[in-house]
């Protein structure tokens, strides 16, 4: 099923940025990195891990789905793209929708700007900026199989449960090898919205 | 492809059993070459050369646009780092054009006064009267040279040579003695020669993996990848770190032990490996002296004493040694904590005991290495800038090689100096007038040198001071004459990594008008001063011809380096004796080391306590360090917005223990002074010690705090361990910009966060979540 993805491995992350540097770097967002780096333990411990857009397949990504202008695009292969600039009206729409936090607006523009998988690299068979410098393999660009060959036993999961709701992903995460069958838990469900329990 | 496609490096050979994770799927993927795009698309030149920072050495193209200019970064599949960079290395490029950069010679003629533009002739003529004024009331060794090991090595071979022949000074050193020069002085004495035993790639063959004072993810975060290329495979890996890093998160076993007590760690684990029969005798018998007096001597040290004295589970130390002693190949890296001491060639010798005693020597995945902290801090001292050192690692107190060097050089023997002070030694001599004038090149030791007052001191006490760089550093904000010189990108050259692999840097843009190279200004000086015939070099490539044929028959041999090697192999290691030679990556197979009787010198370890007592008053340790986003004195980094971002400022790492909440402002008292820093409260780090990032000047510097006691024999400054006690404050000092120079405004960009009280999520920096 999974293609040529990135895979992120958050046991490798060393927490250095290269890759929220690297995102800076990309000809189509020049200056503005789309990635989230976190420290997820900070006081305890320096683990860290990186979010990218995860590139939503199924529903099809909440952020297309919510977009009023029918700006983003996903490609056949399963790549969210960035708004269409023709298209977008900056209403942040997709900022909200987005589970994973990845999209932004540029409020001045009224563009939106996200991760579009490094489409001018990908599209010339190279990896995307970030997992291309990432120096510790934490972001890896490819297919499962040889992220498997070159890490034998690697596990990966590509779906994550926001409560009863399920995302399946692009992108997909490495696992601890005896939860592979599960869903990566996405954060908190939802339980109210303006007021209403929507459990 | 296109006519503009850059002329490249010949594609590295890559064998797939040592590739890491990660690297054929870029060349497979497309058909171009994976790293020559961009040439393609937008007709942009892509300049193959390497990152100016740490002794990695990562390999990286400067993406040149069509006005000649750099722009950017492209990364390159370099058999060292293939494709990978770190932040430093990504952002490096924007140095190049930063409105920052110097570009007339600054002159005043005494301290009260500002500074103002000069001509270069008016800076020459002012600093070659000044030397000659004070060389002749004060004799030759008046005047000091303080070099850099951020240069290229054909710029270090230069700063000796300008220093005996032009100066005629003993007084000369670089900063790399604030690096790796314990390491140095303890594989010379154990091996004979001055450098890693292994090339990188001998990681990920490695059974046991043993890191020692080393914050590998974030000081040489490419390097990484080997490790974890190693775990992959399944070697186990042993951490000894007081603080938990993010090697160190991962390890089977990590010895958090109280700064200061390393060797006695070692000991003890040799002790261990001993009495469990895991020694490889056979091999000492063959290759080792000094073995008897060894084993004796750690016979002293039975795990239950190093327990106490390194505040480490007794059981600790016979797992690493059961560990250590019991893998297959078994290989160990240490870097500045345990070479930053006034025991720093022991501990180094402590750790090499370990690895010889087990057979752990020159073989694939089997051996030991020091991880260079600057650029160029293996090849900066290579060449004759130590205060003792002559071209090719010669001995300035030997008198055959001082007659060597004396008919290459041409000139009598009875003038070439004889050795000089350290660095730390120097500054001393500053303060009592003994040292009067000094010219430091690519050096920042009002941020890098210990204890700052004393520093400050020696330098405000010089008659006169000029500094080369392309930023004012502070130190250059307290010359009399700053030369404007070149960044990396714009002038070629060599640097030699932490493996000793020598690589080529290649000249990606003109220099903006106003600057110059160093090469050009020693050059110039010299010739002013009248030694001119000896330094008729147009350019690198003269120097390092020069320093190849002044480095031929030593260890250190560079003879056989050209620079049209280089380009075609992408790096070659010494000794390299002829062109021919394919270079030498791994040293010591079949046994043999480069004393005279081919064997390791083994050397007894005693432990003793760090210089800096504790007491009541002063009951922890202090101990410093780097950040990932910043490198050295932070001259070059906190000038570039990315990098200032992700880490704005320092800050005081201390226990829960202690009580205090994360941002609070706390005191960090030593004997030296108190400063005041937000505390980043986490369990990551013993209760008995803090540790605080080292990159920014007074008044939040750690280096007001640290203690400058000296290494007897490499005269390394003990950085990594002083007694301190912190208290609650008032608030947090904001962190100065850094300095520019007159007329120029600071630049905004690097203003975002500087007057930040609070400290970053975690020591690799502010958390980019919460940011947006
Ligand atoms: S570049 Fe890699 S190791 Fe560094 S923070 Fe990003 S994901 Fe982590
Ligand atoms: S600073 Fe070191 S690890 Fe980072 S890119 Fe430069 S050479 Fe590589």
């Amino acid at each position: 099923m999974m293609g040529r993805t990135i895979f992120i491995d958050p046991g490798r992350c060393i927490g250095c940025q290269a890759c929220v540097s690297a995102c800076r770097e990309c000809d189509s967002h020049r200056g503005k990195s789309m990635i989230h780096l976190d420290y997820t333990e900070p006081g305890v411990s320096v683990a860290s891990l990186p979010t990218v857009c995860m590139h939503c397949e199924d529903p099809v990504a909440p952020c297309a789905e919510v977009c009023p202008a029918d700006a983003i695009l996903v490609t056949a292969d399963g790549v969210v793209q960035q708004a269409d600039t023709t298209r977008c009206i900056g209403c942040a729409n997709c900022v909200n929708a987005c589970p994973f936090g990845v999209p932004k607006i540029d409020l001045q523009a009224k563009l939106q700007m996200k991760c579009n998988l490094c489409y001018d690299r990908t599209a010339y068979g190279l990896a995307p900026m970030c997992a291309t410098v990432c120096p510790t393999g934490a972001l890896f660009y490819g297919t499962l199989e040889e992220l498997q060959a070159e890490r034998p036993g690697v596990q990966v999961a590509d779906s994550f449960a926001f409560g009863d709701v399920m995302v399946t992903t692009g992108v997909a995460m490495v696992v601890p090898a005896d939860k592979v069958q599960w869903p990566v838990p996405g954060g908190l469900p939802v339980v109210e919205v303006n007021g209403v329990d929507v459990r | 492809m296109t006519a503009t496609e850059p002329a490249g490096p010949v594609p590295l050979p890559l064998d797939p059993s040592i590739a890491p994770p990660g690297t054929r799927t870029f060349r497979d993927a497309g058909g171009i070459p994976a790293d020559q795009w961009h040439a393609d698309q937008n007709g942009e030149t892509l300049v193959p050369t390497h990152c100016c920072f740490c002794g990695v050495q990562c390999g990286m193209y400067l993406r040149v646009d069509r006005a000649g200019k750099v722009f950017g970064v492209e990364p390159r599949n370099h058999d060292i780092n293939r494709m990978r960079l770190c932040p430093k290395g990504i952002n490096a490029y924007q140095q190049v054009n930063h409105p920052d950069r110097l570009t007339a010679p600054l002159m005043r003629r005494s301290r009260d006064e500002e500074f103002r533009e000069a001509s270069w002739d008016e800076a020459l003529d002012f600093t070659v009267a000044e030397i000659r004024r004070i060389q002749g009331a004060h004799g030759n060794d008046a005047f000091g040279l303080l070099g850099g090991a951020s240069l290229y090595s054909e710029k270090t071979y230069l700063v000796g040579k300008f220093a005996r022949v032009a100066l005629k000074t003993r007084h000369v050193d670089y900063n790399g003695r604030l690096c790796m020069v314990s390491a140095a002085g303890a594989n010379k004495l154990a091996f004979g020669i001055d450098r890693a035993g292994n090339p990188f790639s001998d990681i990920l063959l490695t059974d046991c993996l043993l890191i020692a004072g080393s914050n590998v993810g974030e000081c040489f975060p490419v390097m990484t990848q080997y490790v974890w290329g190693a775990r992959d495979r399944g070697a186990s890996l042993i951490v000894v770190d007081p603080r938990e890093t993010a090697v160190a998160r991962t390890a089977d076993i990590h010895v958090a032990l109280r700064p200061g007590t390393d060797s006695a760690f070692f000991n003890a684990v040799l002790n261990v490996i001993i009495a469990e029969g895991l020694t490889d005798e056979p091999y000492l018998a063959a290759h080792t002296t000094g073995w008897d007096e060894v084993r004796e001597a750690v016979q002293g040290y039975p795990p239950s004493r190093a327990a106490e004295i390194c505040g480490v589970p007794e059981e600790q130390i016979v797992r690493v040694a059961r560990t250590f002693g019991r893998a297959a190949k078994a290989m160990a890296f240490h870097a500045r904590g345990v070479e930053h001491h006034s025991q720093g060639v022991e501990n180094c010798l402590s750790i090499i005991n370990l690895c010889v005693a087990t057979g752990n020597l020159g073989k694939p995945g089997a051996g030991y290495g020091t991880i260079t902290g600057q650029g160029n801090g293996q090849g900066g001292r290579e060449h004759g800038q130590k205060a003792d050192l002559l071209p090719g690692g010669r001995s300035i107190l030997n008198e055959e090689h001082r007659r060597q060097i004396s008919r290459i050089w041409g000139i009598e023997e009875s003038d070439l100096p004889q050795a000089g002070t350290s660095m730390m030694e120097m500054v001393w001599q500053m303060q009592r007038r003994e040292i009067r004038g000094l010219i430091g090149i690519c050096n920042n030791p009002f941020v890098s040198l210990p204890n700052y007052r004393t520093v400050k001191e020696g330098y405000d006490t010089l008659e006169f001071h000029a500094q080369f760089d392309f930023f004012l550093s502070e130190t250059a904000a307290n010359a009399h004459v700053v030369f404007p010189v070149t960044v990396w990108a714009e002038d070629e050259g060599v640097m030699a990594n932490t493996e000793a692999r020598v690589v080529k840097h290649n000249k990606a843009q003109e220099p903006p008008a106003g600057v110059r190279t160093d090469t050009w200004v020693m050059c110039e000086l010299a010739r002013r001063l009248g030694a001119g015939d000896k330094f008729a070099f147009a350019g690198s490539r003269e120097v390092f011809d020069e320093l190849r044929l002044a480095s031929a028959g030593t260890v250190n041999d560079y003879f056989g380096i050209t620079y049209e090697r280089l380009e075609e192999t992408g790096g070659i290691a010494w000794p390299c004796p002829s062109l021919e030679h394919p270079g030498t990556p791994r040293l010591f197979e079949g046994g043999r080391t480069y004393h005279p009787d081919g064997k390791v010198h083994l050397q007894v370890v005693e432990w003793h306590a760090p210089v800096d007592p504790y007491t009541e008053e002063y009951p922890l340790s202090l101990t410093t360090g780097r950040t990932v986003a910043h490198f050295l004195s932070g001259n070059q980094t906190r000038r570039l917005g990315a990098l200032v971002e992700q880490t704005p400022r320092p800050w005081v790492e201390v226990h829960p223990s202690h009580g205090y909440r994360n941002g609070d402002p706390v005191r960090v008292v030593t004997r030296r002074g108190s400063e005041v820093f937000p505390a980043l409260v986490t369990e990551a780090i013993r209760p008995d010690t803090v540790f605080i990032p080292y990159h920014w000047p007074v008044p939040t510097a750690a280096n007001a705090l640290t203690i400058d006691a000296l290494d007897p024999r490499s005269k390394i400054p003990e950085y990594k361990v002083c007694a301190a006690r912190i208290e609650p404050a008032d608030r947090v000092d904001e962190v100065p910009a850094p300095p520019t120079a007159p007329g120029h405004e600071a630049y905004p960009e690097t203003q975002v966060s500087r007057a930040d009280p609070l400290p970053p999520t975690s020591s690799q920096g502010r958390g980019t979540a919460e940011r947006s």
